[in-house]
């Protein structure tokens, strides 16, 4: 257990140090780890990110909590989520001792004007892996589409380009998506 | 006596921005704003402004570091501690409680059912998310370039993440020197 906790920390730590642009940049991380580790499958991540983001708190820090929970219970949520801010305090704090202007830093500027773009497609190719996971159930070998959740992945797509509707909680799309899944039987 | 109630203050205040904001990053700044700078003058809305600009230039989770930074301002590095542990607080009881209530229930097939469609709603708002990001980071020719490359590697190779991270940064900053070497 004592391994599990020290392995927990460390990848976490690795996380909160190098995923630039906060929530959404953990992704392609969480997504590495269930390559390499035991802790939680891809299936499982669906849930977590439908569950960090259906409750308070900021989403990167529910999912790490979440991941540290599937792997170690309560203390594997302690673990990973103090692994995970632990380089953003040493760091904030270390900058704002001795950095004055950190964010107008012309090469902080140059480098962020690399990652930023870098980072669009880590997460773009972590969420494509992540809807060919849930949308698609393997059967004999072949992968085969699953129809209803296709369905509702296309259609609210489709409405959360609506302006009006981009502003509904993504807590209530869970809960349509949850009502739907249970009268159809999907 | 007083750096102790401070610290706990601190505390309260960043347990309740957690705990009553969903999504984190940019949804944080008005119950940021209402908390740190109208109801407690702890800092200035332009601080906050400030606050916020290193919070996202700066790796890990953007709510945390806006929380250290306020609390380092505030009351050093003990302040920037209790700030964090309140920020994390919410998170780490409700998404425990969260996640041991559903463990529990797993096997239950309407469960199973309501997932399936959750998985549906999931796929949709992060690709909802991944637009908004393109449209918002990839503002000239130097950054499409970028993404399309960087998606290439990422879908194509195993490369680790963390080495495509600093790989960009450094593209970026020598990117930036040839473009100064041309004016």
């Amino acid at each position: 257990m004592m391994q599990t906790a020290l392995e927990l920390f460390w990848e976490f730590f690795k996380i909160g140090l190098f995923a630039v642009g906060g929530g959404p940049a953990t992704l392609p991380f969480l997504m590495e780890l269930t390559k390499v580790k035991p802790w939680y499958t891809m299936e499982q991540l669906t849930n977590m990110i439908a569950i960090s983001e259906s409750t308070p708190g900021p989403l990167g820090l529910n999912m790490s909590t979440y991941a540290g929970f599937q792997a170690l219970g309560l203390f594997g949520g302690l673990v990973s989520s103090f692994g995970l801010v632990l380089p953003s305090v040493i760091i904030i704090i270390l900058i704002a001792r001795f950095l004055d202007n950190f964010s107008q830093n012309p090469y902080v500027k140059a480098a962020f004007y690399g990652v930023r773009p870098a980072v669009t497609a880590l997460i773009a190719a972590a969420v494509l892996g992540l809807c060919r996971v849930s949308l698609f159930v393997e059967r004999n070998g072949n992968l085969t589409p699953a129809v209803g959740s296709v369905i509702i992945a296309v259609v609210v797509f489709g409405l959360l380009q609506v302006k009006r509707l981009k502003k509904f909680h993504p807590a209530l799309w869970f809960l349509v998506g949850a009502v739907i899944g249970i009268v159809f039987r999907l | 006596m007083n750096d102790m109630k401070m610290l706990w203050q601190l505390y309260w205040a960043f347990l309740r921005i957690g705990g009553l904001t969903f999504g984190g990053g940019l949804t944080m700044l008005p119950m940021l704003k209402y908390e740190l700078v109208e109801k407690k003058n702890w800092i200035t809305e332009e601080e906050l402004v400030d606050c916020y600009a290193i919070g996202q230039c700066t790796p890990g989770i953007i709510a945390v570091n806006t929380a250290t930074f306020v609390g380092y301002k505030k009351k050093g590095v003990a302040g920037g501690i209790f700030s964090t542990l309140g920020m994390v607080t919410p998170s780490l009881v409700i998404i425990t409680l969260v996640a041991a209530c559903l463990e529990n229930f797993m096997d239950n097939v309407w469960l199973q059912h309501a997932l399936m469609g959750v998985r549906g709603i999931v796929c949709a708002l992060m690709l909802n998310t991944v637009i908004t990001l393109a449209r918002k980071s990839l503002v000239d020719g130097f950054c499409c370039v970028m993404c399309g490359i960087v998606l290439l590697i990422c879908l194509l190779t195993d490369i680790p993440t963390i080495l495509i991270v600093v790989v960009s940064a450094i593209c970026g900053i020598i990117w930036g020197k040839i473009r100064e070497a041309k004016l």
